[in-house]
């Protein structure tokens, strides 16, 4: 069974989301990653540009398929990772981690999830 | 169906995926990671699903030059040949690698989703032959090492003397740890590789040999791709029942100077004018052209359809084959690929993407 990091909170659609600080990072769980498959593009939404939660602002494109990529927040994206867009690789290989996706300064939170409650929608 | 070698891609954690009715090893971790080991290294694929159609009898030879397209009686003993089984209109039934094992024996090597159509459309031509067609595809099983290092691994199990006889598109009988091969120098990855025919009894011995050797197992979304920079044609996607080899860019492999052939008169007639080309087509975007998706020219009219498209790990970019219209002049023309509504620009290349270095 593939574990998941119990300080994040996730999303139905297999976002998570880090909401530490008062923005939000938002990157794939390792699930959906090995489920898309080796991600080779990614589009995300546009630094300064708001997105709403539960809606679609960007998508991910690996060797098999095409996915929406959902917001979990409503917001306006103070960030992007550029190094995930030019290496999608590192998605795959370090979701939690080096292939964070955007940040988000929080206007509000969508329906999420805890790591207990994703791990049994996972499992 | 599943394979001999089932329990096997289970053990390795493969992602299994239906092909052509065959529970198939899509692939056992990161098929990046696969097309690149098969690159570099070398990978080990189980095809046992493919056919295997043996024809034998004193017209074998003649036979098969009826039934085909290229000239049979210029392949010599030990030797294999790349062709193509057409209908009376010239359209491709199957393509196909033809093994001479003696002077009138032969191992046609049809795709496992046109196995059985390919076996029987060669007894139903075989009527006027002194010829049997046995269809072993259930009875044999096929495993290749491909990639640069294939001739260190195999030369491990056969005498190396063997092998370095063993030219490109050769094959011979042997053995492989007592166990009788067929054991043939071809392959569909652009590498240099082996492929092993045996009985579906003794092919689990060879997968284990070799991935006891730490050869790493490769699935079918690594093998796609490699055959797709190496600008190989797959059935159902750039090869189907309405084009011919012409279209494909393969009109080399047809024999028009050998007697008659069935497809003869409606390629020969076809080979002055043809409609669409198979190209090669590098994109600027990372997204995939995928099959069925068009090419348009700048007016956005258009010109063709994607039949193969990925991302390719060796090149870096966005690849993709495709049929475009043969009056597209390419020294003016603007292409690109309409991939779900954004018109992403694209060069049209020759094939292959990806040639090996000797």
């Amino acid at each position: 069974m593939m574990s998941v990091p119990t300080n994040l909170n996730y999303t139905a659609e297999h976002e998570w989301l880090d909401t530490t600080s008062g923005t939000a990072t938002v990157g794939i769980t390792l699930y959906a990653a090995d489920a898309l498959g080796d991600v080779v593009f990614v589009k995300l939404p546009d630094i300064g540009s708001s997105v709403t939660a539960g809606q679609v602002c960007g998508e991910l494109e690996s060797t098999k398929s095409l996915s929406d990529l959902y917001a979990p927040v409503t917001g306006k994206v103070v960030e992007t990772n550029l190094a995930a867009v030019e290496n999608p690789a590192m998605i795959n290989q370090d979701p939690y981690g080096a292939g964070w996706l955007f940040k988000v300064e929080i206007a509000s939170l969508g329906s999420l999830l805890t790591a207990q409650e994703y791990q049994a929608q996972i499992s | 169906m599943r394979t001999p070698l089932h329990e096997n891609h289970l053990a390795l954690g493969a992602q299994l995926t239906d092909f052509a009715g065959w529970q198939m090893p899509l692939k056992y971790g990161s098929e990046t990671t696969e097309h690149c080991t098969v690159r570099r290294d070398v990978g080990l694929f189980d095809l046992s699903h493919m056919g295997e159609i043996y024809v034998s009898g004193t017209h074998s030879t003649k036979f098969l030059n009826y039934a085909l397209i290229s000239d049979i009686s210029k392949v010599k003993v030990g030797k294999a040949k790349y062709t193509m089984i057409c209908t009376a209109d010239g359209d491709v039934i199957d393509d196909l690698v033809v093994y001479r094992l003696a002077d009138d024996e032969y191992l046609v090597v049809a795709n496992a989703s046109n196995a059985q159509v390919v076996s029987s459309e060669l007894t139903h031509r075989s009527h006027d032959f002194t010829v049997s067609v046995i269809d072993r595809s259930l009875e044999t099983g096929l495993v290749a090492l491909q990639g640069p290092q294939a001739k260190v691994v195999i030369s491990k199990f056969v005498s190396p003397n063997l092998i370095a006889e063993l030219k490109n598109y050769s094959c011979m009988q042997t053995e492989i740890i007592g166990i009788p091969i067929l054991l043939a120098r071809t392959g569909y990855t652009g590498e240099d590789g082996f492929e092993i025919f045996t009985s579906v009894d003794q092919i689990a011995r060879i997968w284990e040999l070799f991935i006891n050797e730490k050869i790493a197992p490769i699935g079918l979304a690594a093998r796609d791709t490699l055959r797709l920079e190496a600008g190989m044609p797959l059935y159902g996607h750039e090869l189907n029942l309405e084009i011919t080899p012409i279209h494909a860019g393969l009109s080399r492999i047809i024999a028009f100077d050998k007697s008659d052939f069935i497809g003869k008169s409606a390629l020969l007639k076809l080979s002055e004018q043809i409609d669409r080309k198979l190209v090669g087509i590098e994109l600027e975007t990372r997204r995939i052209a995928r099959a069925g998706f068009n090419l348009v020219d700048e007016s956005g009219i258009v010109v063709g359809q994607v039949t193969s498209g990925a991302f390719s790990p060796s090149l870096g970019k966005s690849i993709a084959m495709a049929y475009l219209n043969s009056n597209i002049d390419l020294a003016t023309a603007k292409i690109s690929v309409d991939i779900r509504g954004n018109v992403e620009p694209a060069i049209v290349v020759n094939l292959p993407f990806y040639r090996r270095e000797e």
